[in-house]
């Protein structure tokens, strides 16, 4: 099964633009963008539908060997399992819509072949990443998309606030990757392999509660999770997140909320035998995600810059998946990631309209009224947003509602995280209506900015009158994505989507024993059905009903206060006063990082490391052992002294000395 | 008896003579001391029943090369030596030091050994002209003719050496 | 009887004599002559050693001695003529353009 062709037609259309894209005109390098990623897109498809029809028998493709050290062997290889079917059609399907869309937003930008051809590569890259089938090959796609997005978020590299977020982004990335990369050495070392299929046999037959086994387990569970922290922004890791808007809005709706932030929750949920039998693990794995979920929340209530809510709404979002996976409900966690990708994605892209309409502009408090301006862009985002909210019969409703469930009734669960997740909920829903509301409804409150004649600043657009709808090319997609956002989550009703995904990361309920058996052994198991006692649903029902009614509250507190009473909201901010303050700067979590990690990093380099140890020791002991030759050179110099005398002084010295030695050799 | 009267006069001639070479100031007496001590060096050697030596050692060492010192010394009117400033302090350091500790050592170790003190005694052995005209033509055959080539390069060498520059 | 170990240790003495010669003085052609003296050391141990163990290979070498002697204060000499015309000096100290 050819699926390496997946990954590699981007791989060849980026290498196309890349390289002969200077001469191409726009449209040219537009159909071989779209060409390639269409052709990867209708291929996925094509293997999604052999798969299903083929019985869910995974698809494996062994193209090459790529190490062999005795009995360590990687290859080059790609694996289409229930897991990475769903992770790979998202991936392609929504990045083919947002490479539509990319098509008319960057229309008056400059480096439009460049720009096509980071977005085809990160496609490579984050594809090979997902159908990896070891954990080698998906470190490269890791490592890759980090590459893509560093580039993609520096794409208007002019401007300096940009070209650091990007640096920021892969230094952060690269922190975590470091831990990932200690995982890979540890499972190498005591497993031998990091094929999937062999390794996670071999974990199984480490037996749950043997003391060994586990330690060793958490351990590389949680330096994995160090990895996804990064790449996923989670706390600690989660700063470059917000800092990455500066790159153009449809990379943030591809890299940073559709795709690359989700790797870390795809290789938890692959890693998940792993995971399972070290609960150590999975509990920092869930206090991470659930922290994470609450504090991105109460930043988003507070920010004005419109990518910005919707970066820490992000944030938020994959606290929540991470908390799934913490309560080792992993495929709640990969249904949330794919209604996640459809809802985001479209807010993403709603937003890059906005700004494009509006000629620039991020700042909400200048926008407003652009409901009549933009009815499309309009009903779009509200389906978005009523998604994200959970408000019934949309897509994140079910996925959010499957989270919470699972939260509070796994056996790894606790009513903790369920209640941090509902007041999380009830913020994500007032601050996402906030935006809308301030956005879209009452007066506008913006000035359209006369032409630029450059395009330095933001993703500027502006040389219009007034506000205006978007073109058709970037309507489109956000039309599909809304439909999605409606009608994406029937898939996981009842427990379709976690029976579907059962092969691979088994139930919560079931017992662990049977994870890591052969897909088919699996399948071959009367399917155990949790115990869904009449009771157990009348307690999801009621949690339900919570979720739903603060959902509710959540919209309503937000019409009153950007709708009805729109004074009110500053005043609020003025009575809060320090606490308001504080978290509208993010908590300074960024100047606390870098007082205290990075500038006595840069000190102790500058001080130790470059004076001291560079210049001083290595640079030092070069000088001083070329002084050294010099001056033992500059005391033998004197032999040759150009005094015929001392010269026969020296062969008189040396004649006796040999004279004696042999005398005394003979008497011997 | 003869034999140990004869070696003490012509050894203390040759001391004397040595002596007086390091220590005269003009070369000529210099030469003229080598010229002695060669001479009583001949007659050592005759004690020693190597007559055919020391007939070469008057005649070439004696007779021909030091007639060219003396001819030089002439030629190019040495004169008294001068005192100079700049010695070197590695050759009275180390070079005369260093050579007297060998000389003593050597000294030594040469009358302790067994062979040391056995007298010699030429009885019939001598070393006659026909003897070692003998040797030289059939064992050190190859020797003796690189010999004069040696002489032939020499005589070339000296005298382009010697020419005055054009 | 004369004990080998006279004739050489008067045999160590020349040689002595010559190197102490060739270390002290300052001109060059006496230099020369306490080569010739340090030859006609080494000439006599030959001599005396060959005596001693009757074999006259001994002989046969201070001839050959005696030649590369000669063949070398020829040499030697005419080295000194040359150095003499282009230096004006007998003095060998005055030899020191090599000096640092």
């Amino acid at each position: 099964m050819t699926l390496w062709l997946i990954p590699l037609l981007p791989l060849a259309g980026a290498a196309i633009n890349g390289l002969f894209g200077r001469r191409f005109s726009r449209k040219l390098v537009a159909t071989i963008a779209l060409a390639f990623t269409a052709a990867s897109f209708l291929w996925a498809l094509v293997i999604a539908s052999r798969f299903l029809s083929g019985g869910q028998v995974p698809i494996a493709d062994h193209v090459a060997t790529w190490l062999q050290i005795g009995d360590f062997r990687i290859e080059y290889g790609f694996l289409v399992d229930q897991l990475s079917m769903v992770m790979m059609l998202v991936v392609t399907g929504v990045g083919f819509l947002i490479h539509i869309y990319s098509v008319a937003y960057m229309e008056h930008e400059g480096g439009y072949y460049r720009y096509f051809s980071y977005l085809n590569l990160f496609m490579f890259f984050m594809l090979t990443l997902v159908l990896a089938n070891n954990y080698l090959l998906m470190f490269v796609g890791w490592e890759g998309v980090g590459l893509a997005s560093y580039l993609l978020i520096g794409f208007f590299f002019r401007r300096d606030s940009a070209a650091n977020a990007g640096k920021k982004a892969f230094i952060t990335n690269r922190i975590g990757d470091f831990g990932f990369l200690i995982a890979l050495f540890l499972l190498v070392k005591n497993f031998g392999t990091l094929q999937f299929a062999d390794l996670f046999d071999k974990v199984a037959k480490y037996s749950p509660g043997a003391e060994v086994g586990v330690g060793l387990l958490t351990a590389i569970a949680l330096l994995m999770l160090m990895g996804a922290t990064g790449k996923s922004a989670q706390i600690p890791l989660y700063v470059w997140l917000p800092d990455a808007m500066e790159g153009p809005t449809p990379v943030s709706a591809l890299i940073h909320a559709a795709t690359m932030v989700t790797a870390g929750v795809y290789m938890i949920c692959r890693s998940n035998a792993i995971f399972s039998r070290a609960p150590i693990a999975l509990t920092v794995v869930a206090i991470i995600g659930t922290l994470t979920a609450f504090f991105a929340a109460t930043i988003g209530i507070t920010q004005t810059d419109i990518k910005r809510v919707l970066a820490y709404s992000t944030v938020s979002q994959l606290g929540y998946m991470f908390m799934a996976a913490g309560v080792a409900a992993y495929s709640a966690a990969i249904f949330h990631l794919m209604t996640h990708a459809f809802f985001k994605g479209l807010l993403f892209l709603g937003a890059g309209s906005v700004i494009h309409g509006v000629g620039g502009e991020q700042d909400m408090r200048k926008m407003g009224g652009l409901k009549k301006y933009m009815p499309w862009t309009f009903w779009t985002m509200f389906a978005a947003t009523c998604a994200i909210s959970g408000i019934p019969f949309f897509a994140g409703f079910y996925s959010k509602d499957e989270i919470l469930w699972q939260a509070f009734s796994s056996p790894h669960g606790s009513w903790i995280y369920w209640l941090v997740g509902v007041i999380t909920a009830f913020m994500t829903s007032f601050y996402m209506f906030r935006l809308l509301f301030m956005t879209f409804t009452g007066e506008y409150r913006g000035t359209i900015e006369p032409a630029h004649a450059g395009h330095g600043s933001h993703d500027d657009h502006g040389h219009h009158g007034t506000p205006h709808e978007s073109p058709w090319m970037m309507l489109g997609p956000l039309v599909i994505l809304g439909i999605l956002s409606v009608v994406g989550g029937y898939v996981g009703v009842g427990h379709r989507f976690e029976n579907f995904l059962a092969p691979v990361t088994p139930s919560v309920l079931t017992e662990p024993q049977t994870a890591g058996l052969a897909a088919s052994e699996a399948a071959a198991l009367p399917a155990q059905q949790p115990e869904p006692a009449s009771e157990n649903s009348g307690l999801e029902d009621e949690l339900m009903a919570i979720s739903i009614l603060c959902a509710f509250s959540g919209l309503g507190l937000a019409w009153f206060l950007y709708v009805k009473r729109r004074d009110l909201p500053d005043k609020i901010a003025d009575s809060l006063g320090g606490l308001y303050t504080t978290v509208l700067n993010k908590y300074y979590v960024d100047q606390i990082y870098g007082a205290a990690i990075i500038r006595p990093l840069i000190n102790g380099s500058r001080a130790i490391l470059w004076r001291g140890i560079d210049a001083g020791a290595i640079d030092g002991t070069l000088n001083a052992s070329a002084k050294g030759a010099q001056e033992t050179g500059g005391v033998f110099r004197r032999l040759q002294s150009g005094n015929i005398r001392s010269y026969a002084g020296w062969v008189a010295a040396g004649a006796a000395v040999v004279v004696i030695y042999m005398v005394w050799m003979g008497t011997r | 008896m003869l034999e140990t009267v004869l070696f003490l006069i012509f050894a203390a001639i040759c001391v004397g003579g040595a002596i007086n070479l390091v220590a005269q100031r003009h070369p000529i007496s210099s030469a003229l001391s080598l010229i002695v001590v060669m001479g009583s060096l001949a007659m050592v050697y005759l004690l020693l029943g190597a007559e055919f030596v020391a007939a070469v050692q008057i005649i070439i060492y004696a007779g021909a090369i030091m007639v060219l010192f003396v001819f030089v010394i002439m030629l190019l009117n040495a004169g008294e030596e001068e005192r100079s400033a700049t010695g070197s302090r590695v050759a009275m350091v180390l070079g005369v030091p260093g050579l007297l500790a060998a000389a003593v050592t050597t000294g030594w170790v040469l009358t302790r050994h067994g062979i040391a003190s056995t007298p010699v005694v030429i009885g019939e052995f001598h070393g006659t002209a026909h003897a070692i005209g003998r040797l030289l033509f059939h064992e050190f055959l190859l020797p003796f003719e690189v010999t004069s080539v040696l002489i032939l390069i020499a005589i070339m060498g000296a005298v382009v050496l010697a020419r005055r520059g054009e | 009887m004369v004990p080998l170990s006279w004739y050489l240790l008067l045999s160590a003495f020349l040689f002595a004599s010559g190197v102490a010669g060739f270390l002290i003085r300052r001109n060059i052609i006496t230099i020369f002559m306490s080569i010739e003296l340090m030859l006609n050391g080494v000439n006599l141990a030959f001599i005396a050693f060959a005596t001693v163990r009757h074999s006259l290979n001994g002989n046969v070498f201070v001839f050959f001695v005696m030649v590369v002697a000669a063949a070398e204060a020829a040499v030697g000499l005419a080295i000194i003529i040359a150095v003499y015309r282009t230096r004006e000096t007998l003095n060998v100290d005055r030899v020191n353009l090599l000096k640092l």
